[in-house]
Formats: C-alpha cells, structure tokens, sequence
C-alpha cells in the first residue's frame, strides 16, 4: 500500500488544518519549522511571483504574505497610506510592526505595480538591517535581451540568499528544488482540474485554502496535503448544484475574504478557475531539471508563464485571449472581475479583459473588494443574479 | 526689465509681465502643437511617449515628432476640460479609482482628440512605451494601442530598487534601445539610424541640463528669485517635453538664466501670475505632482502668503539633473539614454527620495517639507507618509500634507488645502519660535 493511503487524511481534517494554517496570523507552522532546526532561514514574498525554487535551493523557506485577510485589526498599518490606497501593504505593515513577521530573514517585493514597489523602499527604510529586494521581471520576452537580463536578476537574489545563508546554492540543488515545484505545480494543476470537472465536489473555498496552505508550509508538505485533499475529495459524496461555471479574475494580489469565495459558490457559481495565488501555477509547464538551472527558470519565465495585469502583452491580438481560452479550456459560463478597490494593475486591465470578453459573446460581471470586506450580501446579490442570467441565456 | 513685455492672458484677464523665455516657450509649445495637429500634411511622423524615460533625442533622429499624453492631459486639465473627459471614460467603464492622466487622455480620445490649438491631433505611429517608473504606463498604452491599433514599442526600465543602477540593468535598456526600439523607429519613419546625429542631439541637451540645473539651483540664494514648483513646471518644460536636444532648448534657458541672474542681482522673488513675490517668508520644498485643474488658485495659497518652494521633487520626473549630476551624454549616448531613463525620479527607491529631500532641505535652508498627495498616482504617493516620517525624525523640521490630484477636479477641495497649508506655516513659526527651523531673511 502507498504511504499516502495508509496516512490519507479526511477530508475535514485536511481542511480544518488549512483553514488553522489560513487564520494563524502568527505564521506559527513557518516559526515552527525554522525553530525545528538552527540555521534555517525564512524568506518572505509578496505576490505575484518569485521563484521560490531559489529560495528552497538555499535551504530556506519560502513564505507568501498575503495580508492580514479579515481578521487582522489594522493600527498601525493606516498611518503610512493614504485612503486612496489598497489594503495589502497597510495590512502587511501591521504584520511587520506587531512583530508577526520578526523571524523573516528577508522580504522579497516582486513587480506587481508602484504600491508594492514602494513598499519595497519602506521595508528598508524600516528594516535596514533585514535583507529585502525588489524583486524585477523582464517585460520583454526575448532570450536575448530579456532572458539575459533575468538570468542576472535571478544569479543577484541567489547571492543575496547566499549572503544569509553563508552557503552557495549548488547547480544540483537547484535541479532538485526545481523538481519538487514541478511536482507541486503538478498537483496544483490536478487540484484545479478536478474541481473543473468535479466543483460540486472540489468547493472553492477548500481549494483556495489548500492553496493558502501552500504560501507557508515547505513545498514537500503542501504536495502531500494536496495528494491527500485529491484523494479525499474523489471518495466524497456531495451533491451536485446547478450552479453556472465562473472564472474569478482579477484577485490576484490582495486577497478576498474567504467569506467572498463562499459567497460566490452560495450565489450559484461555481468557481471553475481564478487567479488568486498565481505563484502556484505561474510556470505553465515543467521546467528542466538538468543543465543551467537559472536559465531553465528565466527560460520557463519567457515562454511559458501566465498572464496577468502586471506583464506586458507584446501584441494587440493578445490581449485577453489568455482568458478566453481559460473560459473555453473550463468551460466556463462567465467571467467575474473581482479586484480589490484601488487596484491598478487589475482597474487598468479590466476594460480590455472586458472588451476582449464582449467580443466573443462571454456574460461578465464586475465588483470591487477589500481584504477585510465584511458586507457579503450586495456581492452575493450581484453573483446571483449574474447565475440566473447565464441560466436563462443557456436554456434561450 | 529690459526684456519684458506686457501681454494680457485670456485665462485670468489680467495684466501680468511675461519674460523673453515664457514669450519662447510659448511660441515653441505652439510651434510644436502646430507641427503634431499637421503631421500628415508636413508627411511627419508621429511617436507617442511618455514624459519620464523620454527619448526625445532618439526620436528625432527619425525625423519624428514626439506627443506626450501626460502633458495633454496637463493642457485639458488647466483648461478645465478634463473633469468633463474623466467622466466620460468612467461611463465607458474605466474604474473610479486608477490615474486620472489614463482617463483625460482616454475621454480626450473618445471626443477626438482635440490639442489645445483646437484641432485634432493626429494617430500616432508608434506607441514608444517608456515603462519607467510608472507601472500605469503600461496599462495605458495597452489601452492606446487597443484603441488605435497601432504599432507599440516597449522599453522596459528597470526599478533601482536597491538605490543604485546595476551594470545588469544599463546592459539591458541599451540592448532594448539597440535590438527593440532603433530597428522600430527605423522601420516605422524610413529613417536610417545615425548615432552621430543622435551625439550631436546629446550635446544640445546637456547644455541645456547645465542652464536648467543653475536655474534651480538659484534657489538656494535668499530670496529665492525663482519658485521651483509652480515657476518649476514651466522652466521644466522645454526639456521635459519635445524639445531637449533642439537649439531652441539652449536658448532658452540661456534667456532663462539670464533673466534670473537679473533677479538675483535685483534681490527680487519669484514671478507670480499676480507680479513679482513679495517678502518671502517661507521656504518649502515639496514633494508631489501639482494640480493642474486649479493650478492657479493653489499657487495663490501659496504667494498670497510668502510662501516659496524652493525645490521640488515633481520637476525631477522626467529627469534628475541637479541631486548626482546626471548630464546626457555625447559620448556615451546609448549608456546615457538608459541611465536617464533608470534614474528619473520615480524610477528610484524610497530611500533615494528621502535621501534627496533631506538634501534639498538642507542645500536650500527649507523650513520644512510639504506633501501634495494625488489620489491618481500611486508611483509617487505610496510611501509619501513614509517619506514624511523619516524626513521629520532626520531634520526636525515640519512636515505636512495636502490632498488633491492631478486633472480630476473631484478631488480639487479648495477650503481643505487653504486650511492645513494655514496651519502648516503656523507649524512652521512656532518651530521657528522654538528655534527649530532657520527664518528665512
Ligand atoms: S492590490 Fe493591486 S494596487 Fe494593491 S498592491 Fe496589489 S497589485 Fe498593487
Ligand atoms: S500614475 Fe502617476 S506617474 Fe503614472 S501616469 Fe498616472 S500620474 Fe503619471
């Protein structure tokens, strides 16, 4: 018998320990595991994406800070941001100045827009002791201008790592790190299959806190809980709605509440793909486990990475075909634009998404969030109603 | 002054002086509007590019004619016809809540992009996407080139975000400007590429920059002859614009300087749309883009009560020439594009911008900082309380902060201004009563 059958979780068990992971702002699992051993360090990141396979080469943890979410009360984090300005860094402030995040080694603030970036300065202006990088992508996709250039952005952040940890990060450890993601972008992928297929089964909220779970558990860890999650879910009998398909876009920074993602399901849509951990799934495809690994990572970066607002889109004809082919690859029935208020990257995107949408005859619908939105009920409405017109336009 | 003459400005119906130099760049701003709106008529061609990481010198190596969106933006906004077109883009869906430039020029747009000459400006060629220090430039070029369907070019400057610029980072805007942009603007003006005309351009510039940087740096006398905010917008102009590497650039800050070496002499302040300063009783620098929809009546909260920005980080954004001494460079042109373009001010970490400020504060013996706030711009305003804070902990001098925006007159609250900028300069006199802040003389 597989090991993971003989210690397959239940389902509730497997969900009640993402959901303990999910509310413990004290990052306990990631304390934990860099107390279990001296000399281990934890690397914070910011979405959208890092390559985590650096950080876990150089014997470190990666960690996705998200937000404090809805259950964090933010203080502090109000007096360094304007109104106008979306929740994520205020709340990650908090984090920081209520010493929840004072075992992080180093911060990683990855190319997502200007509030992020800046919030790279002010990391260091607060922290300058702890290591922090602004963690740049190429915008233009070319292995010779691009590539180069990121293949050197990724060589910096490992000697930056090296100068924390005092060890070199080995070719073959890399290789090897970039085989355990690759497994766990496997999974990551079966997961959002089976609820493809499956979502009745496989509910949103469980498969975005499976998600969340990945952000602080080491990746080896996060693969079992998910080979177990698909187990369990298979061997679940739940009853099948007659909820219309929808992908959520737009979410890939701030997070919702996970009370929205209920809402949404509760509403009638089943909620066939998103983009709200992007980091799990950003390389579309396996990257190679021998040669020139940083060149294997800038490679897959280049050519076969997801799309979101926060990358360039060469050509005209593009743009927002990423989406539809997510809608047509997921059958899905409709789009809802789910951004967080004050969001420019996902603002900015929306109108050409929608366009693009309109184009090919694909319903959509659009609302605003933040992390610690506490009104469920004109969302719930909206997504609602978006669920009766799909039905009625199908059964016309 | 000998070369000053009378004009009447239909926008406030009132007798003001107007220099040579304003005189200039007013006949070279419409000159240029003249050459945009008759492209295809003169068999021009057009590139559209954005203030910061402006390559003007490239482009016209191609023969090409150089329009910036911000900066009609800037002329809807101060002609009072923005609010109008900010609507109209939010009816055709764009967000409340992003850059209000994005949605003047995206109105601006739908009513057929009219220049301030009253005709309209013609489709670009090329979208030349100078991604520098602004993530929504590359959003609203996204959007241009979904409306117009036309060519776009993009060059991706990286962000200094650990305060310095890597050879990395140098080595990949030239292979950008070598492999991307000059084959583009080759293929899209016809133009072959020659570098000693773009070296001579170069030349052009840094004499310019070198005029520019005396003018501001004029500040530092007492009174300060100039005011490097609101007065700062104009004397920017020429370079941040369509003219950095033409002769009439040179000239004009030669007019410029000169006139100012008057000032100096004289002991005179800053020209104010009311005349010239009067006693100057407060030296601020500030930090933040203007508004524009009300630019004159926030300009009079200020002169109204003596109050002179004697430097500003908004006048950097399309290049620091004055804080480590960048000059283009003939020499070196490529290199010195694409350290141009990774050192404009918003394209530089925090910390810089503390480090500046602080400088400024110091080298121009400023009471102390103030903060315009715009709701629109989260490169600059994300971390502004941040900056603030360090600034009061490092100096002890006063920091404060107003809210507006940029073309959006929403967000223009006159009251609201007026009343924190009055108790800021009451901060300002108790700090000085208390001996914390040097009175200016
Ligand atoms: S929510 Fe949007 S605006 Fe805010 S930090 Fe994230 S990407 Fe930037
Ligand atoms: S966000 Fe700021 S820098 Fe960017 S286009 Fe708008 S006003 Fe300019």
């Amino acid at each position: 018998m597989d090991t993971w059958v003989k210690d397959m979780r239940k389902l509730n068990d497997i969900v009640d320990y993402c959901q303990t992971l999910y509310d413990d702002l004290n990052f306990t699992a990631a304390r934990d595991w860099k107390a279990a051993k001296p000399g281990r360090h934890v690397i914070g990141y910011m979405p959208t994406y890092v390559p985590r396979e650096i950080i876990h080469a150089a014997g470190m943890l990666p960690l996705g800070v998200l937000g404090g979410g809805d259950n964090l009360e933010v203080i502090h984090g109000d007096a360094y941001y304007q109104s106008y300005i979306c929740r994520i860094p205020r709340s990650t402030i908090e984090l920081a100045v209520t010493k929840r995040l004072n075992f992080v080694d180093g911060m990683l603030f990855p190319s997502t827009c200007d509030v992020i970036r800046n919030l790279s300065g002010i990391w260091k202006l607060l922290y300058p002791d702890v290591y922090s990088r602004y963690f740049d992508v190429p915008q233009n996709f070319t292995s010779a201008v691009g590539g180069t250039y990121y293949v050197q952005e990724l060589r910096e952040l490992a000697e930056g790592l090296e100068g924390i940890s005092g060890t070199k990060i080995t070719d073959e450890a890399l290789n090897r790190s970039i085989d355990l993601y690759n497994k766990n972008r496997r999974l990551v992928n079966d997961v959002y299959n089976v609820r493809q297929v499956t979502p009745w089964k496989a509910l949103s909220w469980e498969v975005y806190l499976l998600m969340r779970a990945g952000m602080v558990l080491p990746v080896e860890e996060h693969s079992q809980l998910m080979t177990d999650y698909l187990a369990a879910v298979q061997a679940e009998d739940r009853p099948k709605r007659d909820n219309c398909r929808v992908i959520v876009q737009g979410s890939f920074c701030e997070q919702p509440p996970l009370n929205l993602v209920k809402s949404i399901e509760l509403a009638g849509c089943y909620i066939v793909d998103d983009d709200y951990m992007l980091v799990n799934r950003w390389l579309q495809d396996e990257v190679p486990t021998d040669g020139n690994p940083m060149e294997n990572l800038a490679d897959a970066f280049l050519n076969y990475s997801g799309e979101t607002a926060c990358k360039y889109v060469p050509e005209r004809e593009d743009k927002g075909k990423f989406l539809i082919d997510a809608v047509r690859e997921r059958r899905a029935e409709g789009v809802i634009f789910a951004a967080p208020s004050f969001c420019d990257p996902a603002l900015l995107d929306r109108p050409m998404l929608s366009g693009a949408l309109a184009r090919e005859n694909i319903p959509h619908i659009s609302f605003k969030y933040a992390e610690n939105s506490g009104q469920m009920q004109p969302i719930r409405e909206q997504a609602g109603t978006f669920a009766d017109t799909i039905k009625l336009w199908g059964e016309a | 002054m000998s070369n000053q003459t009378q004009i009447t400005t239909p926008a406030a119906s009132q007798e003001v002086i107007k220099d040579a130099s304003m005189l200039k760049q007013k006949a070279m701003i419409a000159d240029n509007y003249d050459k945009l709106t008759r492209a295809k008529e003169l068999g021009l061609k057009v590139a559209s590019t954005y203030v910061p990481g402006n390559l003007n010198e490239l482009i016209m190596c191609f023969d090409m004619l150089n329009n910036l969106p911000e900066i009609n933006a800037i002329q809807n906004g101060m002609r009072k016809k923005s609010g109008g077109m900010i609507m109209d883009a939010e009816k055709m869906g764009h967000s409340e809540d992003v850059c209000t430039y994005v949605k003047a020029d995206i109105g601006n747009m739908a009513k057929g992009s009219i220049a301030p000459n009253g005709k309209p400006m013609p489709v670009p060629d090329l979208l030349l996407l100078s991604y520098t220090g602004c993530f929504t430039f590359l959003k609203w070029f996204e959007l241009l080139r979904d409306q117009y369907g036309c060519e776009t070019a993009m060059l991706h400057v990286p962000y200094t975000g650990d305060g310095i610029i890597t050879d990395n980072m140098r080595d990949y805007v030239v292979k950008q400007l070598k492999e991307v942009l000059i084959p583009t603007l080759e293929r899209v003006s016809g133009v072959k590429f020659d570098i000693d005309r773009l070296r001579e351009y170069l030349r052009q510039s840094a004499k310019a920059e070198d005029d520019l940087v005396w003018v501001l740096k004029s500040a530092k006398n007492t009174p300060s002859p100039i005011d490097a905010y609101f007065g700062g917008v104009f004397y920017i102009g020429p370079i941040f614009t369509a003219f950095r590497g033409t002769p009439d650039a040179v000239e004009y800050y030669q007019l410029l300087r000169g006139e100012i070496e008057q000032r100096i002499a004289a002991r005179m302040g800053p020209v104010t749309p009311d005349g010239d300063l009067g006693e100057e009783k407060y030296r601020l620098v500030v930090e933040g883009p203007p508004n524009w929809t009300s630019f004159r009546e926030f300009w009079k909260m200020f002169y109204e009560e003596g109050a002179v920005v004697v430097a500003s980080t908004y006048t950097k954004v399309g290049g620091v020439y004055d804080y480590d001494g960048f000059r283009h460079d003939p020499d070196n042109p490529l290199e010195s594009l694409a350290e141009y373009c990774l050192g404009c001010y918003t394209n530089r970490n925090l910390p810089t911008r503390v480090d500046m400020i602080e400088q400024y504060l110091e080298d121009y013996q400023a009471d102390g900082l103030l903060v315009n706030s715009i709701k629109s711009c989260n490169s600059f305003s994300a971390g502004q309380l941040m900056i603030m804070r360090t600034i009061e902990e490092r100096t002890g001098k006063p920091a404060a902060f107003i809210e507006t925006d940029l073309v959006d007159p929403r967000y223009f609250s006159p009251a609201n201004v007026k009343n924190r900028l009055e108790s800021y300069f009451q901060m300002i006199e108790q700090k000085r009563r208390a001996g914390g802040s040097a009175r200016a003389a």
